[in-house]
């Protein structure tokens, strides 16, 4: 997972570069300081701890996995400090001291959801890694199956890092499913859709709906492989908006021409520029004063306008399903028609009584 | 029925990327009683270099990687026992210390190469196939691996029975000392079984890229599984590691199928634990008076 | 058992010399580091303190007993869960759910976590638990005189399947998470920078008694027995004793000792994780016994700490730099300096002064080497 980081932390670095260039921030240069997670979740605490006490930063942008971002909330509640946490996530969380740039739940899952119903695709079978984020949405989901009549034929986890999915494949075509709802994490993935491919399963005949395979997984499982398969972001490198254009071009002219871009290092990228924008108008980097600026601050990001909410402290984003095409690219099938209010708690939908 | 059908074929999948993985270790282990944790990094030289023979050779190269990766593996493998292993020898337990250290440096190595992100490797078309049996499917991929394993297998078999380099490392396995004796070069016999111990992980390496991802820690993947393999078959024993890795793979398969994936690898587990209970130096010993 | 209590008798020079160091140490510890160290920088140390202490006991079972243990993670493992068990009950309340598991739907609180819900079961079970365990485990492996490169392999594969298991049981275990986001601790707050201050005492006070209860044990006639066990299982067997009591007695001690200190790890780190029990922590636990010197007990303590800091202060200047590093440490030190930091000290010491080294096999060898007469008689054709 250190590889989807790095990409990451160039977003970041391209976003800070564009600030400073711009002037900076109150009339100072932004001076990051790199730490690496490693990976392993005490290491993201620690790193934390180092980052707040040794070297005072003003905000942290940072953490990958779900779990990372566990293991770092004691530390940015206890020291009232700000992180920015750039990955979709499953949700039921608002911590005061965190800023989720991501998706929940209903930006992301239950749009996907809405469209797989649309489609038809009314038996579905739950593949994913065994930890926090497919656990949890697939609580979510089987409490959306069971209100929109969809049948959910099966539930499979594999250890992370899981390299063999004959079995569970067996297990698929013999359940009949019409849809396989994939929350597998990094590189099971190259393994789940090669054997899929191997046991002679299409997209045509099965399609499967990935929400953590994005743009740079794509290129390590090989476009021709997930090629015809569905993922759900809100952001593509091939979203057309101007600022996309923009974004995608400055990424490449600092990191090289071949270089894609990804939902989360939109999110990354939208953070750092969201957060400059709270000290410009707070007028000081004291983390309460940027709270208070944060609160209903909109900002026209690649994926489209977002807008801080202030009570819970996530965005507003458009949901996209997109498309696998056979160049890598993900292309637009449908999308929500504007941004979604952020529900970590899934509050306002009714099938979700009972779940948080 | 059917599932169990299915299953069956999975489980040999299973086994037979773990013996392939397997065979190398048991050797080294067998012979030089080396516990080789680098070996899982042979595995990754091998993957990297299919994917880099695709780009000048194309889609068909993986035919020609599949030797090449021997070559590639074994070499590394003979540089590391030139470098390190022999000065080690007698300290089994320090070579496990040092070939872990050796496999961070790999795998850190592997990644300032070729970067840290999966790298894609495409396999000939003819390997994306199907083949339909009794009514259910199987990859021509997995049918394509289980073949180079029945080829490797046989190969080790002929060159330890058939040839005078393979009767000098079985009695060097036996008994290093007296083969000493006899005149033959157990250094010789050491480099040639390391070498080739390394380079069939090369090939498993190659195997590898047919089915998952190929980055840096591909192998760390594999290595615990097939030191299990290793333990459960007996030290230096060929028939020992196959029937181990067959016994292995299907049980995984087919208790995974019955319960969770995460489950299964405990079951194996403790399931090799009872088994050491009753045989524990593995399914087949070298008969042998001297005293451990 | 008398074993225990009788040992032979140290020159009374060398054991004044000894003392000196320890008080040093002693100063070192409890004085020089509280004072010169930033808050932060004392938290790591005691991080650094509880990784001492499973090293400790690793040594006693690797450096002295010669059983190479690549599972100390589990014992750590069940430790810390033990203590992160009760703090979360402790922090939920009465009547209420750990965070973790509303959110992983479970609505009963299990079983095995009733009854840790009180100090006095939970303190216990993080050094009970993993020492029936080691019993248990060294029985079944050593009574089968299962040894040496397989009793490495099994202890491996136990860690990894532990791992697993853990991060499988989301509902029990909290999954890869694992346990984190604890308040107090025996009803102090663990954000006050006083009670962390306070906890590192109690982490260097611990280490300090560990470590002369550790020596106490080496240097008893048991001590002697576990390094005959290592450098000649059958002879020791042959002379009347039962190397099965000795090995398993050995690995005990090392769990408890990881169990210790993995309960006092989770209020210092605030976290247990899977990742914290798999096979990486216990092999770099390794490297750092191997560096400070094995079949020394202080080296494995200064070992443990310097590879520790050393990966902190290269992690934070160069991140992939610390891999390099720490391959390159493992392969120098074990190939050409296996008596760590304390045999380079000795080496160099006798050097200067010019005298032979009283003790060379101790520190350096560690395992038998290949049998001389290996007898094999009748040979099974083969392959």
């Amino acid at each position: 997972m250190a590889i989807s980081e790095v990409t990451v932390k160039n977003a970041e670095l391209l976003a800070i570069d564009q600030i400073n260039a711009a002037g900076g921030v109150l009339g100072k240069q932004i001076v990051p300081v790199v730490e690496d997670g490693q990976s392993d979740w005490p290491t993201f605490a620690e790193k934390s701890q180092k980052l707040i006490s040794v070297d005072k930063v003003a905000v942290v942008f940072g953490g990958w996995t779900s779990a990372s971002r566990k293991a770092m909330l004691p530390v940015y509640e206890s020291n009232k400090a700000l992180l920015f946490y750039p990955v979709q996530y499953e949700g039921l969380e608002a911590s005061p001291y965190i800023y989720y740039m991501g998706a929940t739940t209903n930006q992301q899952i239950v749009p996907a959801l809405d469209y797989l119903k649309a489609q038809g695709k009314t038996k579905l079978f739950l593949v994913g890694s065994d930890y926090v984020f497919p656990k949890t949405a697939n609580k979510e989901i089987k409490a959306y199956a069971k209100a929109n009549g969809i049948d959910i034929v099966g539930e499979e986890y594999t250890p992370l890092g899981a390299t063999e999915y004959g079995t569970i494949i067996n297990k698929i075509t013999a359940a009949k499913p019409t849809a396989v709802f994939n929350t597998l994490n990094g590189d099971s993935n190259v393994a789940f859709f090669k054997q899929m491919r191997s046991a002679g399963v299409t997209p045509q005949q099965l399609p499967v709906l990935s929400v953590s395979v994005a743009e740079q997984e794509v290129q390590g499982i090989g476009a021709d492989v997930v090629a015809g398969d569905l993922v759900s972001w809100n952001y593509y490198q091939t979203t057309n908006t101007p600022e996309s254009v923009a974004f995608v071009k400055a990424y490449q002219a600092k990191y090289g021409a071949d270089k894609v871009v990804d939902d989360p290092m939109e999110a990354a990228f939208t953070g750092v520029h969201l957060w400059a924008l709270a000290v410009a108008k707070a007028g000081t980097t004291a983390v309460e004063a940027v709270k208070a600026a944060m609160a209903g601050l909109t900002y026209q990001a690649p994926e489209g306008l977002v807008t801080v909410d202030g009570e819970n402290h996530h965005i507003t984003k458009t949901a996209r399903i997109g498309l696998i095409s056979p160049s890598g690219q993900i292309n637009e099938v449908a999308n929500s028609g504007g941004p979604i209010k952020p529900d970590p708690f899934l509050k306002t939908y009714p099938w979700a009584v009972g779940l948080s | 029925m059917h599932v169990a059908l299915a299953q069956l074929v999975t489980g040999l999948s299973i086994s037979a990327v773990l013996l392939l993985i397997a065979l190398g270790l048991t050797f080294t282990f067998g012979q030089m009683r080396v516990i080789n944790m680098a070996h899982g990094e042979f595995i990754m030289a091998g993957a990297y270099t299919a994917y880099m023979l695709q780009g000048p050779l194309g889609h068909q190269s993986l035919l020609v990687a599949l030797p090449a990766a021997f070559v590639v593996a074994g070499a590394i493998g003979l540089v590391l026992e030139r470098l390190l292993i022999r000065r080690l020898y007698g300290r089994p337990l320090d070579t496990l210390l040092v070939t872990w250290g050796v496999s961070l440096l790999l795998q850190q190595l592997a990644r300032d190469l070729f970067g840290a992100p999966n790298v894609e490797v495409r396999a000939p078309t003819w390997l994306n196939g199907a083949v339909h049996v009794a009514g259910i499917t199987i990859g021509a991929n997995r049918l394509f691996i289980m073949a180079i394993v029945a080829v490797s297998v046989t190969a080790i078999w002929l060159y330890l029975t058939r040839s005078p380099q393979g009767r000098r490392t079985r009695a060097v396995v036996e008994n290093r000392q007296l083969a000493a004796c006899t005149g033959i070069a157990t250094t010789t016999v050491d480099q040639r079984t390391f070498f080739i111990g390394s380079g069939l992980a090369g090939v498993a390496g190659v195997g590898i890229t047919l089915l998952g991802s190929v980055g840096p820690t591909l192998g760390s993947n594999y290595l615990i599984d097939a030191f299990l393999v290793v333990v459960v078959g007996g030290l230096g024993q060929l028939r020992g590691a196959v029937l181990a890795a067959i016994g292995l793979g299907l049980l995984r398969a087919y208790v995974e199928y019955w319960s969770h994936a995460s489950i299964a690898r405990v079951v194996v587990f403790l399931v090799i634990v009872a088994f050491l209970q009753a045989r524990p130096q593995g399914l087949f010993v070298l008969k042998t008076r001297s005293l451990q | 058992m008398s074993l225990l209590l009788r040992g032979p008798r140290v020159a009374p020079g060398r054991s004044r010399r000894w003392w000196l160091g320890f008080g040093l140490a002693m100063v070192l510890l409890l004085v020089v580091a509280p004072v010169a160290l930033s808050a932060f920088r004392l938290g790591l140390l005691s991080k650094y303190l509880c990784f001492a202490i499973v090293a400790l006991g690793i040594d006693v079972a690797w450096g002295y007993g010669g059983m190479l243990t690549l599972g100390q993670g589990v014992f750590f493992g069940i430790g810390g869960y033990a203590m992160a068990m009760y703090m979360k009950l402790h922090q939920a309340g009465a009547g209420h759910l750990p965070d973790f598991m509303t959110w992983s739907g479970v609505s009963k609180l299990p079983l095995i976590w009733k009854p840790f819900r009180y100090a006095w079961v939970a303190l216990p079970a993080a050094v009970l638990v993993p020492v029936a365990l080691a019993v248990g485990l060294g029985y079944l492996i050593f009574r089968q005189r299962v040894r040496g490169a397989y009793f490495a392999i099994l202890t491996q594969a136990l860690a990894a399947a532990f791992a697993i298991w853990l991060v499988g049981e989301q509902g029990l275990t909290g999954g890869t998470n694992g346990l984190t986001n604890f308040h107090e601790l025996l009803g102090f707050n663990l954000s006050d920078p006083a009670n962390q201050r306070s906890l590192y005492f109690v982490v260097a006070g611990t280490l300090l008694g560990l470590f002369l209860l550790a020596r106490a044990l080496i240097q008893s006639r048991y001590g002697r027995l576990l390094v005959a066990v290592r450098d000649g299982e059958d002879r020791v067997r042959f002379l009347g004793y039962n190397p099965l009591v000795v090995k398993t007695l050995a690995f005990a001690f090392s769990a408890a000792l990881a169990g210790l200190a993995g309960a006092l790890f989770v209020p210092v780190v605030g976290i247990i994780s899977p990742t914290l029990v798999d096979v990486v922590p216990s092999l770099e636990l390794l490297i750092g016994v191997a560096v400070g010197g094995r079949g020394t007990l202080y080296g494995a303590i200064i070992g443990a700490v310097a590879v520790n800091w050393a990966k902190t202060g290269l992690s934070e200047h160069f991140a992939s730099g610390w891999l390099y590093f720490q391959g390159a440490l493992f392969v120098l030190v074990i190939v050409y300096a296996p008596g760590g930091m304390v045999g380079l000290w000795r080496k160099g010491r006798d050097a200067v002064v010019g005298r032979r080294t009283t003790r060379p096999t101790r520190t350096t060898r560690t395992e038998r080497p290949e049998p001389v007469s290996a007898r094999t008689v009748e040979l099974t054709s083969a392959p």
